[in-house]
C-alpha cells in the first residue's frame, strides 16, 4: 500500500515541478507586466529541444550546452518581447492575451520547421539504476528534476528578495510609475522579466525530456496546467505557483492511480474552476491586494 | 496530285498530334494526408512514398504512355480539412481515386463524400468502422491492416504463454481507442481476462501511476496501445518500474525511433509488426521479401529515414491503383471494380491481399509477423 | 438597424441565393458552408466580446455540446433534426448558465481563464464519455426539413446562411435597442450599470447564454452536414481558432466577427503553397495583424470609407 502511494507521489512530483517552473515563469512576466504570457510552454519546449541540439547534435559538453540553451531561450525571449510586447502600448487584455497566442503559435512552427514532429531524447543526467524506497521505484532523473527546481526556487527567492534588480523588478509589479520615478527603468523591467521567464522554462525542458521526451507540440498543454498551477497558488505569488504544481501533479497522479485515469486531465482544470469561482485569489494571495492591483 | 499530298500529310500530322496530345494527357488521383498537425508522423512517411512511386511510374513510361499526376492534399490531421480536401479533389482536380486519409476519424469523416459523388477511395488508417459494414462501403477500402488483426496476434502469442491475466494501457485517441475496444471485445476468445484497464493523454510525461495500478491488480502482461511518443515514456516507465511482465506493444510500435529513444528499455518488448520493419530478417524466398527490399532501401537512399508501416499503406493503395488503371484505365467505377475482385494472394509492402465483395481491406493477422526487441534492433520471435 | 447595415445585408443576402446555383464546384460550396457555420459562432462571440465586454476561450465546448446533443438525439432518440437542433441549444443554454453564475464574480484574466477551463472539461467529457469516446461516431442524419433530406450541398449552404442572416438581424437589432446599449454599459462601467439600476448579473448571464446558443446551433449544423464527429473538432485550439476571427475581423460589431470567419476558414486554403511553412505563416499573419490592424479589419475599412464619404461631402 505504501509502495504504490510512494509511486504515485513520485510520479505526480515529477511532472508537478514542471508545472511549477511553467507556473513560475507566467508569474514573473505577470508580476512585472500584468500580462499573461500563454507562450510560456513554448519555452519548456525550446529548452528541451535546443538541448538536444547542442548536446546531440553538435556533441558539445554538457555544461556548455545547458549555458547555450538557457540563453538561447533568453534571446527568444527578449526578441519576442521587442517585436511584439513593446510596441503594443495598449493595456487591452484581449490584445495581449491575442499576441501571445499568436506569437505561441510562430514559435511552433519554427520548432516544426526546424526539428519536425519527432519526439527528441537525451541522455538522464547521471545514469544508475533507480533508487528503491519502501518498493516504490525513484528514477535518478525524477531526483534532477526535484532538485533544479527547488534550487530554481531558491535562486528566484534570492532574487527578488535579496538583489537590487530584483526588488526593482517586484517594484514595477506594485506600481510602475511610482517605480519609474525613483528611477528604475521599468521597460528594461519589463525585458528581463520575459527574459528571466523564458529561463526558467528553459531549465524545466531540460531536466524533464529524458524522462518524456519532447516534441514540438507540448507547449500548450503545459502552458494550461501550467497557468492552473500559477492561479491557485495566486497570481503572482512565486511560492504559490510551486504549491499549485506540485498539488496538481500530485492530484493527477493520484486520480489516475486511484481513480480513473481518463479523468486525470480534468484534475488541474477542475481546481482551477473551483479554485477561481471560490477564491480567486489563490491559496496564497489575498483578495485585498488583488482589489488594490485592480483585477 | 500536290493538293492531295498536301491533303494527306496534313491529315496525318494531325492525327499524330492528336494521338500524342491523347497520350499526353495526364491521369489524375488524389492523396488526403495528414502532412502537418497531430497525425503527421503518418502523413509524412505517406507522402514520400506516395511521390517516389509517382516518380518511378512516370519514369517506366505512365499508365499506358499516360503521365500519372497525384494531387497531395494536407489534411493537417483534421476532420474538416480532410472533407473539404476530398471535395476539393473530386470537384475541381476530377481524379478517379482518393489514396488516404491517414486517420481512422479523418477517413470516416470523407465516406459519405467519397459515397455521394461514386469515387473509390483507399484509406491508410486502420478503423473497422472505415470498411465495415461493407454494404455501406461500397465504395471504400483500406490497405492498413485491422486494430482487430493486431490483437488477435498478440493474443494468439499470450494464450501460447498461457497467460490469462492481462492489464492494458491505451492512449485517449482514435488509435489507442480502437485498440481498446478491440482488446476488450475478444479477450474472452482466448481465455484472457483484464484485470486493469488504464488511459493516458497523447502529451502525457509520465504512466508509473497507471502502470503501477497493473501490477497491483495482478496482471501477468501488459499491453500499450498508443502511436507517438507515449509508446517510449511507457517503455521507459515499465522498465525503470522493473515490473517483471512483459510489455506489448501495438503494432504502431514498428519504428526504429522507438528503440532508439526507448534505449536499454526497450529490450524485451513485443510487439505484432508488418513485415515492412523486419524485411532483411525475413527468409529469402518470403513473398514478400523483393518488393520490400526495393521500396525500403529506395526510400531510405531518397529521403534520409525509415518508411515504416505507415509509408507502407500507402505503397499498396499506390500499387493498387496503378495495377488497375493500367488495366481498365481512368475510368472511376471500373477502377472500383478492379480493385474489389482482381486482387487475390496480391502480395503488398503490409501483406498478402485478398479483397472481395465481403472484405474490403483485405488482410488478416497473418499480415503481422510477432518481433521482439533484442540487442538495439528487432528479431522474429520464435 | 440603420440604412448601412440594411444594405449590407440585402447585398449579402442577394449574394447567397445566386452563389450556390451559378457552381457546380461543391468544393466551392463546402467552403461557403464551413464560413457559414464558423461566422454564426463568431456573430456571437463578438456580441459578448465586443459588446459586453467579457472574454471567452471556451466556445468550442459550446459548439461541441450543440454538435453532441443534436447528433445524439436525432440518432438515437429519432427526433426530427430541427427539434434536436433547438434541443440541444437549450442543453448549451443550461451549461452557459452553469458556468456563467460563478463566473460573473470574475474579470479579465480570470474570467479568460475560467472560460478556457471550462471548454477544455467539455472536451475531456466528450472524449472520455461522448458515444464512440475519442473514435467518434457517424451516420447522423443529415439536415431536414419537412421530412426532405437535403443532400444537395446548396440546399445545406442556404440552410445555413439563411440562418447565419436572421442572427444577424436579429443581433443588429438587439445592440441597436436597449438591450445593445445596456451591454455597452455594462462593458464600459460595471458600477455604473448598477448605479443606474441594470441588473449586472441577470445581463451577464444572457450574453453568456446568447453566445452559447450561437455556438450550439452552429455545431448543430456541422454534426448534420459531415454526418461524423469526433471530440478532435471541439479542443481549445478551435476556440483559439474562434477568437482569432473575431479579432482579426474586429470585435465592436457582428460584420467584424462575419469577415473574420470568412477569412480565417479560407486561409489554410490558401496557405496550402507553403506546405509544411504553413503553421509559421498562420501565426505571421496573426501576429502582423494583431499589430497593425488593431482594431479589426471591418472598422478599419470602414473607417475608411466614412472618413473618404466625408472628404468628398467636405
Amino acid at each position: 500500500m505504501l509502495t504504490v502511494f510512494l509511486q504515485f507521489l513520485f510520479s505526480g512530483l515529477t511532472v508537478g515541478s514542471v508545472y511549477a517552473l511553467v507556473g513560475m515563469g507566467f508569474n514573473i512576466i505577470y508580476n512585472a507586466t500584468s500580462i499573461i504570457n500563454l507562450a510560456q510552454g513554448e519555452f519548456v519546449v525550446i529548452g528541451g529541444l535546443l538541448m538536444w541540439f547542442f548536446l546531440e547534435s553538435c556533441k558539445l559538453p554538457f555544461l556548455v550546452a545547458v549555458a547555450l540553451t538557457i540563453l538561447s531561450a533568453g534571446l527568444v525571449a527578449l526578441i519576442m518581447e521587442r517585436l511584439t510586447i513593446r510596441p503594443l502600448k495598449t493595456h487591452d487584455l484581449l490584445v495581449m492575451i491575442m499576441v501571445t497566442i499568436a506569437v505561441s503559435i510562430v514559435m511552433r512552427g519554427l520548432l516544426m520547421f526546424k526539428f519536425g514532429k519527432d519526439p527528441y531524447s537525451f541522455a538522464a543526467f547521471t545514469e544508475g539504476d533507480p533508487l528503491v524506497i519502501c518498493g516504490a521505484v525513484i528514477p535518478l532523473q525524477t531526483l534532477w528534476v526535484l532538485g533544479i527546481t527547488g534550487t530554481c526556487i531558491l535562486a528566484l527567492y534570492a532574487f527578488f528578495n535579496l538583489t537590487m534588480a530584483g526588488k526593482a523588478m517586484r517594484a514595477c509589479s506594485f506600481d510602475p510609475i511610482a517605480a519609474s520615478l525613483v528611477g528604475i527603468p521599468v521597460s528594461r523591467m519589463i525585458m528581463f522579466s520575459f527574459i528571466l521567464s523564458a529561463m526558467v522554462g528553459a531549465v524545466g525542458g531540460i531536466a524533464i525530456t529524458p524522462i518524456s521526451l519532447m516534441e514540438y507540440d507540448k507547449g500548450p498543454m503545459l502552458a494550461v496546467k501550467g497557468f492552473c498551477a500559477a492561479i491557485m497558488g495566486g497570481l503572482g505569488r512565486g511560492r504559490g505557483a510551486v504549491v499549485g504544481g506540485l498539488t496538481i501533479g500530485i492530484l493527477e497522479s493520484m486520480t489516475a492511480g486511484y481513480l480513473h485515469s481518463g479523468l486525470k486531465d480534468a484534475v488541474a482544470l477542475l481546481i482551477l474552476l473551483a479554485v477561481l469561482f471560490f477564491r480567486p485569489a489563490g491559496l496564497f494571495g489575498s483578495a485585498s491586494m488583488q482589489r488594490l492591483k485592480g483585477h | 496530285m500536290r493538293f492531295c499530298k498536301t491533303t494527306i500529310a496534313l491529315a496525318l500530322l494531325l492525327m499524330i498530334s492528336v494521338s500524342f496530345a491523347a497520350a499526353q494527357e495526364p491521369i489524375r488521383i488524389g492523396a488526403i494526408l495528414s502532412v502537418t498537425g497531430a497525425a503527421s508522423f503518418l502523413g509524412e512517411p505517406e507522402k514520400n512514398t506516395v511521390l517516389m512511386l509517382k516518380d518511378q511510374i512516370n519514369k517506366a513510361g505512365g499508365i499506358n504512355g499516360h503521365p500519372l499526376e497525384v494531387i497531395i492534399e494536407d489534411s493537417k490531421s483534421d476532420e474538416t480539412q480532410a472533407v473539404l480536401a476530398a471535395k476539393k479533389l473530386i470537384d475541381r482536380d476530377k481524379v478517379v481515386a482518393i489514396i488516404g486519409p491517414s486517420t481512422t476519424g479523418e477517413s470516416m469523416a470523407v465516406i459519405s463524400t467519397m459515397t455521394q459523388n461514386k469515387v473509390m477511395l483507399i484509406s491508410a488508417a486502420a478503423g473497422t468502422g472505415i470498411t465495415l459494414p461493407v454494404k455501406e462501403r461500397y465504395w471504400i477500402f483500406k490497405t492498413a491492416q485491422y486494430d482487430m488483426s493486431a490483437v488477435e496476434a498478440i493474443y494468439t502469442e499470450l494464450k501460447k504463454k498461457g497467460i490469462s491475466k492481462i492489464g492494458i494501457i491505451t492512449i485517449t485517441t482514435g488509435f489507442g481507442d480502437a485498440g481498446r475496444k478491440a482488446l476488450q471485445e475478444i479477450a474472452s476468445q482466448y481465455g484472457i481476462s483484464i484485470v486493469a484497464d488504464e488511459r493516458y493523454g497523447p502529451k502525457d510525461s509520465d504512466m508509473t501511476a497507471q502502470l503501477t495500478k497493473i501490477r497491483a491488480a495482478g496482471a501477468q502482461a501488459v499491453i500499450n496501445w498508443s502511436v507517438g511518443p507515449g509508446q517510449v515514456v511507457v517503455t521507459k516507465n515499465w522498465h525503470a518500474l522493473k515490473m517483471g511482465i512483459p510489455l506489448y506493444q501495438s503494432h504502431g510500435w514498428g519504428s526504429k525511433k522507438n528503440i532508439e529513444l526507448a534505449g536499454k528499455a526497450a529490450e524485451g518488448v513485443i510487439a505484432p509488426l508488418g513485415r515492412v520493419v523486419i524485411w532483411d530478417k525475413l527468409p529469402e524466398k518470403h513473398i514478400q521479401k523483393a518488393l520490400l527490399k526495393k521500396y525500403v532501401t529506395e526510400y531510405e537512399s531518397r529521403f534520409k529515414g525509415e518508411p515504416g508501416q505507415f509509408g507502407a499503406h500507402a505503397y499498396d493503395a499506390m500499387q493498387m491503383i496503378a495495377e488497375a488503371l493500367k488495366k481498365v484505365g481512368p475510368d472511376r467505377q471500373k477502377l472500383r471494380d478492379y480493385i474489389e475482385n482482381n486482387l487475390k494472394n496480391w502480395p503488398g509492402a503490409g501483406g498478402v491481399y485478398t479483397m472481395s465483395p465481403s472484405d474490403h481491406c483485405g488482410l488478416d493477422k497473418n499480415a503481422f509477423e510477432m518481433v521482439v526487441v533484442k540487442n538495439g534492433d528487432w528479431i522474429l520471435l520464435k | 438597424m440603420t440604412k448601412g447595415h440594411s444594405i449590407a445585408l440585402l447585398i449579402l443576402a442577394a449574394m447567397v441565393c445566386t452563389l450556390p446555383n451559378m457552381t457546380d464546384d461543391s468544393y466551392f460550396i463546402t467552403l461557403m458552408i464551413f464560413s457559414g457555420i464558423n461566422a454564426i459562432v463568431a456573430i456571437g462571440l463578438c456580441i459578448l466580446m465586443g459588446s459586453a465586454g467579457q472574454v471567452s476561450l471556451g466556445q468550442a465546448g459550446f459548439y461541441g455540446i450543440g454538435a453532441y446533443a443534436s447528433s445524439v438525439l436525432s440518432q438515437s432518440f429519432g427526433l426530427p433534426v430541427a427539434a434536436s437542433m433547438i434541443c440541444a441549444a437549450v442543453i448549451s443554454a443550461g451549461a452557459a448558465v452553469i458556468l456563467a453564475v460563478p463566473a460573473l464574480r470574475l474579470k479579465g484574466h480570470y474570467l479568460a481563464v475560467a472560460t478556457l477551463g471550462f471548454g477544455e472539461i467539455i472536451h475531456i467529457i466528450l472524449n472520455e464519455f461522448g458515444p464512440g469516446g475519442p473514435s467518434g461516431f457517424g451516420d447522423i442524419p443529415a439536415l431536414s426539413a419537412g421530412g426532405f433530406a437535403m443532400t444537395d450541398p446548396a440546399h445545406v449552404a442556404w440552410v445555413v446562411w439563411g440562418i447565419l442572416l436572421l442572427l444577424m438581424v436579429f443581433s443588429l437589432n438587439m445592440l441597436n435597442a436597449r438591450p445593445g446599449r445596456a451591454l455597452r454599459a455594462l462593458h464600459g462601467s460595471e458600477t455604473a450599470c448598477n448605479a443606474m439600476g441594470l441588473n449586472v448579473v441577470s445581463l451577464k448571464i444572457k450574453v453568456f447564454v446568447l453566445s452559447a446558443v450561437y455556438a450550439s446551433i452552429a455545431g448543430s449544423l456541422y454534426a448534420h452536414y459531415v454526418s461524423f464527429i469526433s471530440p478532435s473538432s471541439f479542443s481549445l485550439f478551435h476556440s483559439v481558432l474562434l477568437l482569432m476571427m473575431v479579432v482579426l475581423g474586429g470585435i465592436t460589431t457582428v460584420w467584424g466577427g462575419l469577415v473574420g470567419a470568412v477569412i480565417i476558414t479560407l486561409l489554410p486554403e490558401t496557405l496550402k503553397a507553403f506546405q509544411e511553412l504553413d503553421v509559421l505563416v498562420y501565426g505571421l499573419i496573426l501576429t502582423l495583424s494583431l499589430l497593425f490592424l488593431r482594431r479589426g479589419i471591418v472598422p478599419i475599412v470602414t473607417g475608411k470609407i466614412h472618413s473618404l464619404l466625408e472628404r468628398r461631402n467636405a
